[in-house]
């Protein structure tokens, strides 16, 4: 049986094997915790505390006015120690609230207020949508777009599908497909929810197909809410939204569009689990499943893991680095990104840690024209002649020849026989030609 | 801006306390994994893919292979060397690709072809042919068939006198120079058998002789996708549909397209001289194009032109055309409007 998929793409090793088996364990709660005050795609949000203030487990600590923004919430209780710009996980200084909780805190990460489950569907759509917006949802997939944005398309875009990743692409993560194997009860309702707030009739999961036991439980509940459950091909990136749509359903998502424009919404089967909770019991988003994982770390996990915890504290948890370890990565090692200091925190893009000692250095040769790169773009573009263009700055050249399109899944660098940073450079590309578009505007 | 700054960087970092060990991890842009295919793996497969034809070469040709194949391996990689220490670079040789140079200059030319003149082919062939525009991936030219256009306009006659193999029915005791299967059909109007067609029992070049030992590496660099499987495919099917239709235009002058695929050095050229990565186009519609316009170009040639092979310059020309296919084969991007 052929699967559905996209057109090119790699298939580069999996590395599933430390940590798809193992069960989700709950991380206890950290001592202290640094939460930035943007985790999400949009305005940075201002703080709405103090130093000295005393905050509470989902106590709103951080919000703004703009529409493209979600709020940030206190994850454990404790008081505010300093609000200062720390070193955060994606490589910049940000400014984070720093809360230390008291000594003899005996608070524990499974004391969530669950008695008060209700019975959602009697809540109208604008309850809902600010039920997770108020949660500070954003996608958990690694961009971290608020979720309520999507949940409210332009009138002029119908939206008739809703699709669910549970693709999980990237190598070595398995968080999406632990939650999968283990709460899809939950997975199913909070899609329910965003199908009630879209009001579309179609649902759809994207499995891939190396996750049966995943698709197995997926399966057995997907009738029961009238959703579709469709394996599909393991190959990278299949979780991109724009492969994941076309594999789906077909449709393509036109250049420099959104996957609204073909009446689609793509979230991540997290964000379904994080929209459930925070309809259902009103918890907002302070926890979210991370993969701790790869041949550096003794004992990989799957691990909730309170968002503001520090990188340090949960690798020792799971027994720490091995010495050989040369490198962590915040996320999967195709997308993610490289930590040179283990004190940053965990922030609600973060859907794993992997820790390798595998990295050697390759010098980088000239191109020698095998075309391995323009057969493995997802997006048909040409990775060699894009990279030569911003190499040599011809930015207008680079633009005309689609830069823009990229969407960075980093397959040409991948299979590049010459090793030369291809994705690296279109990404330099990209910026410069962003920063010439809006010059332009202005 | 600047003073924002120096303010951050200056403020005691109270992280500094919080860091136990400091632990030196290497940071880098994503991809962090990445293929196990190298250069110097692609060009090393090329080599292990052509042992089946330089093996039918010694077979068929006896001592004077070797003699032709080392002499070019030598000759090839010493210039390779050379031009590195010229241009004051890291010394080439082990990326594969001058070796692979020489051996296809080796399997193109005649067997009884003077060794001083091929070691002048194989150094105009690395020199001129690649290190003169670059060196490994800048050439516009296939390295060895420029080293072969180069000896064919330098030694004619001694490039397009042939003997028979050893093994060969038609051999004589003297070795007298003979024709290849194109050259007497072109000028003679006489058939060879499709079996030595196959074999390779024929006169020809040195490599370019045996059909299933051509066919059989050629097969191993697409299985292992060291090579684009649209131009050999693209170039003997657009060879049988020209060479076809002449054929059913009119079958007393012109060979049928069987003929065609098997004699000269049609198949070994599709399979290792035009697929070579540097000189063809990245783009599989390119792919198709290059392909189908060497094919043409071929019939053309070997039906019309004043000589009875012209792969060579069929390539060569197609060679020049990449850049303009590269431009003009853009792929649609994902969800560009037509």
């Amino acid at each position: 049986m052929k699967l559905p998929t996209f057109k090119s793409g790699i298939h580069p090793e999996e590395f599933k094997y430390f940590t798809e088996s193992l069960a989700i364990e709950i991380l206890p709660l950290p001592k202290e915790v640094f939460i930035p005050l943007q985790q999400h795609i949009g305005a940075p949000c201002k703080p709405l505390v103090e130093v000295g203030d005393v905050v509470k487990v989902g106590q709103v600590i951080g919000s703004t006015e703009a529409y493209v923004s979600s709020p940030v919430h206190a994850t454990i209780s404790g008081s505010v120690k300093d609000i200062e710009r720390y070193l955060s996980p994606i490589g910049i200084r940000a400014e984070m609230i720093h809360i230390v909780s008291p000594e003899e805190s005996d608070e524990s990460p499974e004391s969530e207020k669950t008695n008060n489950k209700i019975d959602w569907t009697s809540l109208t759509v604008v309850e809902l949508k600010n039920r997770i917006k108020n949660a500070g949802i954003v996608g958990l997939g690694g961009a971290a777009f608020p979720t309520h944005v999507k949940l409210n398309p332009p009138e002029n875009k119908p939206i008739d599908t809703l699709i669910i990743n549970g693709c999980e692409c990237e190598p070595f993560l398995t968080a999406d497909h632990r939650t999968m194997s283990e709460m899809p009860e939950k997975i199913f309702i909070g899609m329910s929810i965003i199908m009630k707030v879209l009001g579309v009739k179609n649902g759809h999961v994207g499995i891939e197909s190396n996750k049966p036991d995943a698709i197995n439980s997926m399966q057995k509940l997907a009738n029961d809410y009238d959703v579709g459950v469709v394996t599909v091909k393991t190959k990278y990136p299949q979780g991109a939204e724009k492969m994941l749509i076309k594999a789906i359903n077909g449709r393509k998502v036109p250049t420099g569009g959104l996957p609204m424009d073909v009446g689609v919404v793509v979230h991540n089967v997290g964000t379904a689990v994080a929209v459930a909770d925070a309809v259902l019991s009103e918890k907002p988003l302070t926890q979210r499943v991370v993969t701790i994982t790869g041949n550096g770390i003794k004992e990989p996990k799957n691990l909730m893991v309170t968002i503001g915890t520090r990188f340090s504290d949960v690798l020792e948890f799971c027994g720490g680095l091995i010495d050989e370890t040369v490198q962590v990565i915040m996320g999967g090692p195709m997308m993610g990104i490289a930590q040179y200091d283990l004190s940053v925190p965990v922030i609600k893009a973060t859907s794993g840690i992997v820790c390798t000692t595998d990295y050697k250095q390759v010098e980088p040769m000239a191109c020698i024209g095998c075309g391995s790169c323009v057969n493995s773009c997802p997006m048909f573009l040409m990775p060699t002649r894009l990279a030569r263009l911003s190499y040599i700055r011809y930015w207008s050249d680079a633009d005309k020849m689609g830069i823009m399109n990229c969407i960075e899944c980093g397959s040409c660098a991948f299979v590049c026989p010459s090793a030369i940073p291809l994705v690296q450079w279109i990404r330099v590309g990209k910026r410069k030609v962003y920063e010439i578009q809006c010059d332009l505007v202005v | 801006m600047n003073d924002v700054q120096k303010k951050i960087d200056e403020k005691p970092d109270p992280r500094k306390k919080l860091i136990q060990p400091e632990k030196i991890l290497i940071i880098n842009s994503s991809p962090h994994l990445h293929t196990s295919k190298s250069v110097p793996k692609i060009m090393w497969s090329v080599i292990v893919a052509l042992i089946p034809a330089m093996a039918m070469s010694i077979y068929y040709f006896g001592l004077p292979a070797v003699w032709m194949i080392s002499t070019c391996l030598i000759t090839a990689n010493g210039t390779e060397i050379v031009m590195n220490y010229m241009k004051g670079e890291k010394i080439t040789i082990s990326d594969g690709s001058a070796i692979i140079t020489g051996i296809l200059l080796a399997l193109t030319l005649p067997p009884s072809f003077s060794l001083t003149s091929a070691a002048l082919g194989s150094i105009v062939a690395i020199s001129l042919g690649k290190h003169i525009f670059g060196g490994l991936g800048y050439n516009i030219f296939n390295p060895a068939l420029l080293g072969r256009a180069f000896l064919q306009a330098s030694f004619p006659v001694a490039m397009t006198t042939w003997s028979y193999p050893i093994t060969s029915k038609y051999s004589t005791v003297d070795g007298v120079s003979t024709a290849t299967p194109l050259g007497s059909f072109k000028f003679e109007k006489i058939f060879t058998e499709y079996s030595d067609l196959l074999t390779g029992n024929i006169g020809g070049s040195l490599g370019e002789t045996s059909a299933i030992a051509i066919l059989i590496g050629g097969i191993s660099l697409l299985v292992l996708r060291n090579a684009d499987w649209r131009i050999p495919l693209s170039l003997v099917s657009s060879v049988f549909i020209f060479g076809g239709i002449f054929w059913l235009i009119n079958p007393n002058q012109y060979p049928d397209p069987l003929f065609h695929l098997l004699s000269g050095g049609l198949l070994f050229a599709a399979f290792f001289m035009a697929t070579d990565m540097v000189t063809s186009p990245i783009t599989p519609k390119g792919g198709w194009i290059f392909g189908i316009g060497i094919g043409l170009l071929v019939v053309i040639i070997r039906l019309f032109g004043g000589l009875p092979e012209g792969v060579m310059y069929s390539i060569l020309l197609m060679n020049g055309v990449t850049p303009l296919i590269n431009r003009y084969t853009r792929p649609r991007i994902f969800g560009e409007s037509k």
